[in-house]
């Protein structure tokens, strides 16, 4: 065991020397593979942070959403919708809920108005999130002035800024009373934004969204585990797109690398022929050609994702960011919380390593077989 | 198709190494009919070379499959909630009746792999290639599950559409339902958990006799082949309640979760080692008569055998650790 | 003693570019004596070298090492034997470019398992018999011509071989570095080992240190025997 760890070593030693001996060629590969598993990996981490932020949301968020539309485009609500649906079977309670968008057209931002149902500010007054407290210079305190419905601007005071636990959230929003948000948006008293239900069973949404359908024929239900699904697979589908585009690049890596392995220089070639001439067997060079592609594999692997990780986790994925997150550039700066599996790291090693290490088998295992008297004629 | 990001790496990947093994395959056929050890023609020598580059071929197959193998229950774990009524691996894999039967040629393959690179190891001891027959002809056994297995996996893949509503563990290995899911979760626990000490004392017994004495290798092979199974029941049906800590709930995957300190992977990781080493070492020893293999094979029997059991006795230690020391009981 | 026989060794059999380079060529070489394969280029000297120097196999033929059959051995084998029992000196040295001439002195005994300190130590130790232990760490394309070709001879005694073959060896070197070649295979033959060279330069085939001459022509042995 000692003996073949040893043999290993040395082969290993002469391996990395040869690799620092031809920096430029092995240097230019090590770029390229690196680039190819930076951009995977980022796409990878993004979505997926993405997703998770997406899943937080969604995790505050009720099971049934009732919202009513007319030709097939939102409206307000009526409140009296809610006692019809309060009758329904099954449903403990129903709440409207207020809430909407303020575009601030001297910041080029959208923010989110929403009327809390816990701890509203007194009418006059907002909390709002991080995002906007940095953009506008404002905090606690401070007047802030919005413009209304009708074109008259509003003010109100800051009670506070809103923690930046997860700033995809909450960094656009502002909380605001329930008569001022009124007074503000237009919406007639007797009218909300939408409903949320609470039901007691899970396994009875589907009867008690198409109940809602029949009694209201012009209200829409959305069942919570709809919208999971439809933005997970948004987001896998998204990342998917990116990554069957990305693999022509993928491709002409594969090509370059077979490339780089078929066409071993005239000198390379030299060198096996004479290591094998003094004793080296086929099986010790394709051992030397295995640790060649790890030691290359490894590095850029490691690379490419710290990389990626550094670009997706701390630097905000300036490079795709508004590709992939397909809306507008809102937040100058948000962090996403990093996370990495066993499946990226996985799906990373499958979508590289594996195909680099395909396409360069057969040429190492034609390179480790020229005959050893090759050198001699 | 879902384009998942894992589903397109096991999808790109198990393609490229299918085809590779079936191109060694090719070769391996052509060392089947023109093998002539005596010879030194040129052919003769090309063929010789070609045996290092179909060594290669599996040896990298055998590393692939087995991240391949993790890879896949992983994405069918990830990808669960877009299936109504998954709740985990087993949701996805029964999405269509593709699932199960990927998975399986997933094991089936990698132990093949494993057991191949025994005996390709073994040949190689011997100078006159004394077992190169043998080792084609698994090799071409062996290609029809590697292909079957890509093929399968692709229409699986294929097949997967969001809105199937599925079964989950809950469901499939809950003791109403019917299939072999249901006969292995049924087998009473206790008695099961039994039979798994039973037969993971037997085959260290055997090992340690086939150490001392030579002999008894083919027992050895045959034991760690009901081991392979027997252990396997005994986890979904006993072991993985103690892992659990619940008295129903019997799922194979959960394991390899966070929420159970990924133990899942050195349990199957130790089960499929134990497998191949026992196995290999067992079947080795029918060949301890060939004259170019009688000082060599010996000692690596010996290795192989002292790994298996090592692996054996991991996976009891992990076993007998949640059932002594987690304080549930299914009494 | 080395026996060959009824050696033949053909390229591209069956194609059109068909070509033997030995044909039924039959020799013995005993041990610890110089023997020299003495012709013209593509005589096939080189070929016949490098099957008895187990790099080849021959096409068909026995070859005897001692007493043990080495025909047919897979390359696993016969390039153990190789390893340890032939040390090879090439025609143009063939040094690894950009290695240190320690490093290319250790390149046969990497696939062993020697322990890395005793191999440099010896590594080492060889160099200094041939007055290059002050270039150890220099890179080899700095070397002279005759430190290049002592690099090439301390490579080839690394792995403490009992046979040296040599092909060629005073084709790139002047006079006075081929008559310091021969001194050198003088030493070695004092020290036991079996030396065969093959050559077409009258300084080799015709020094006293040849016990046997076999002359090739066209693949085939025209004459062979002791020295005249």
């Amino acid at each position: 065991m000692r003996d073949a760890l040893e043999r290993q070593r040395h082969i290993l030693d002469f391996t990395i020397a040869s690799l620092l001996r031809r920096k430029g060629k092995n240097g230019s590969l090590l770029a390229v593979y690196t680039l190819i598993i930076f951009i995977l990996a980022s796409v990878l981490f993004f979505t997926h942070a993405l997703k998770r932020e997406a899943t937080e949301v969604l995790r505050e968020t009720p099971e049934i959403i009732v919202q009513r539309t007319m030709t097939g485009r939102y409206q307000p609500i009526p409140l009296a919708y809610a006692d019809r649906i309060r009758d329904i079977r099954g449903v403990i309670t129903v709440q409207p809920r207020l809430w909407g968008y303020y575009y601030d057209g001297n910041f080029l931002a959208n923010y989110t108005l929403v009327v809390p149902r816990e701890d509203p500010p007194e009418p006059g007054k907002i909390d709002i999130g991080s995002g906007i407290s940095r953009i506008r210079e404002a905090y606690p305190g401070d007047i802030i002035g919005f413009t209304g419905h009708d074109g008259k601007p509003r003010n109100f005071s800051i009670r506070k800024i809103l923690s930046d636990e997860s700033q995809l959230i909450s960094a656009d929003l502002i909380l605001i009373s329930e008569a001022d948000y009124r007074d503000f948006s237009g919406i007639s008293a007797d009218q909300a934004t939408d409903l949320v239900l609470r039901v007691r069973n899970p396994k009875e949404y589907t009867t008690i969204a198409e109940k809602i359908t029949r009694l209201l024929p012009d209200s829409r239900p959305i069942v919570r585990t709809e919208i999971l699904r439809t933005y997970d697979a948004v987001f896998s589908w998204r990342s998917g797109l990116v990554i069957v585009i990305f693999s022509a690049a993928a491709l002409a890596f594969v090509i370059f690398a077979w490339d780089k392995a078929t066409g071993l220089s005239a000198e390379e070639r030299r060198e096996i022929g004479i290591l094998k001439a003094v004793g080296w067997e086929t099986s010790d060079v394709l051992q030397m050609k295995f640790w060649e592609g790890s030691a290359i594999s490894l590095t850029a692997f490691l690379l490419g994702m710290i990389l990626a990780y550094a670009h997706v986790f701390f630097a905000s994925s300036f490079l795709f960011a508004p590709v992939l997150k397909g809306w507008s550039t809102l937040y100058p700066q948000f962090r996403l919380v990093p996370y990495v599996n066993f499946g990226h790291v996985a799906a990373i090693f499958f979508l590289t390593v594996v195909p680099y290490t395909v396409t360069t088998i057969v040429p190492s295992w034609r390179a480790a077989t020229i005959d050893p008297d090759a050198v001699m004629r | 198709m879902i384009l998942h990001p894992s589903i397109l790496a096991l999808f790109v990947s198990s393609l490229l190494i299918c085809l590779m093994v079936l191109y060694s395959t090719v070769y391996g056929i052509q060392i089947l009919r023109r093998w002539d050890i005596a010879s030194g023609s040129e052919s003769q020598l090309a063929l010789e070379r070609k045996t290092y580059l179909i060594s290669t071929i599996v040896s990298y197959f055998l590393g692939f499959q087995l991240v391949s193998l993790f890879l896949f229950i992983f994405t069918a774990d990830s990808i669960c909630h877009l299936f109504v009524g998954a709740m985990c691996a087993v949701g996805t894999l029964t999405v269509n009746p593709f699932g199960y039967p990927t998975l399986l040629l997933k094991v089936v393959t990698f132990l093949l792999a494993g057991f191949w690179l025994i005996l390709n190891h073994a040949d190689s001891l011997g100078y006159d290639y004394p077992l190169i027959r043998t080792k084609y002809l698994l090799l071409v056994v062996m290609a029809p599950f590697i292909l079957a297995e890509t093929v399968i996996q692709g229409i699986y893949f294929l097949g997967l559409r969001p809105d199937i509503i599925t079964s989950c563990c809950g469901s499939l290995f809950s003791p109403a339902s019917r299939g072999i899911a249901t006969e292995i979760v049924n087998a009473p626990p206790l008695p099961m958990l039994a039979l798994f000490y039973a037969s993971s004392g037997g085959t260290l017994l055997c090992g340690a006799w086939f150490l001392a004495r030579g002999r008894g290798g083919g027992l050895f092979a045959l034991l760690n082949a009901v081991q392979l199974v027997v252990a396997l029941t005994a986890i979904i049906s006993v072991i993985s309640l103690y892992i659990y800590q619940m008295p129903s709930h019997h799922c194979p995957f959960c394991i390899l979760q966070q929420e159970y300190h990924f133990v899942g992977y050195p349990v199957y990781i130790a089960l499929f080692g134990a497998a191949i080493c026992g196995f290999g070492a067992g079947w080795l020893s029918r060949y301890q008569g060939i004259a170019s293999l009688a000082e060599d094979l010996p000692g690596l029997c010996r290795a192989l055998t002292v790994v298996s059991m090592a692996c054996t006795a991991i996976l009891v230690a992990i076993a007998s650790g949640y059932v002594l020391l987690t304080g549930f009981t299914l009494r | 003693m080395i026996s060959a026989r009824d050696i033949t060794k053909t390229f591209n059999a069956g194609k059109p570019n068909e070509f033997t380079a030995v044909s039924e060529v039959t020799l013995a070489i005993d041990f610890h004596r110089v023997t020299i394969l003495k012709g013209p280029s593509g005589s096939g000297k080189t070929t016949l070298l490098g099957i008895v120097g187990c790099m080849s196999r021959p096409t068909s033929g026995r070859i005897f090492l001692g007493e043990r059959e080495i025909t047919s051995l897979p390359e696993r084998f016969l390039t153990d034997i190789r390893r340890r029992t032939f040390g090879f000196i090439f025609q143009q040295f063939n040094l690894i470019k950009g290695l240190t001439v320690l490093d290319n002195v250790m390149t046969p005994a990497y696939p062993t398992s020697e322990r890395f300190p005793s191999l440099r130590k010896r590594a080492l130790e060889t160099l200094a018999l041939f007055n290059l232990e002050h270039k150890a760490d220099a890179k080899v394309e700095w070397l002279s011509g005759g430190e290049a070709q002592r690099t090439a001879i301390a490579r080839s005694l690394i792995n403490n071989p009992s046979i040296i073959i040599a092909d060629e060896p005073t084709a790139h070197l002047d006079t006075k570095l081929s008559h310091e070649f021969m001194a050198i295979m003088r030493r070695l033959k004092g020290e036991g080992k079996t030396i065969i060279l093959s050559s077409h330069d009258p300084i080799v085939y015709d020094s006293d240190l040849a016990d046997s001459v076999v002359e090739m022509r066209d693949g085939r042995i025209v004459s062979s025997g002791p020295r005249p």
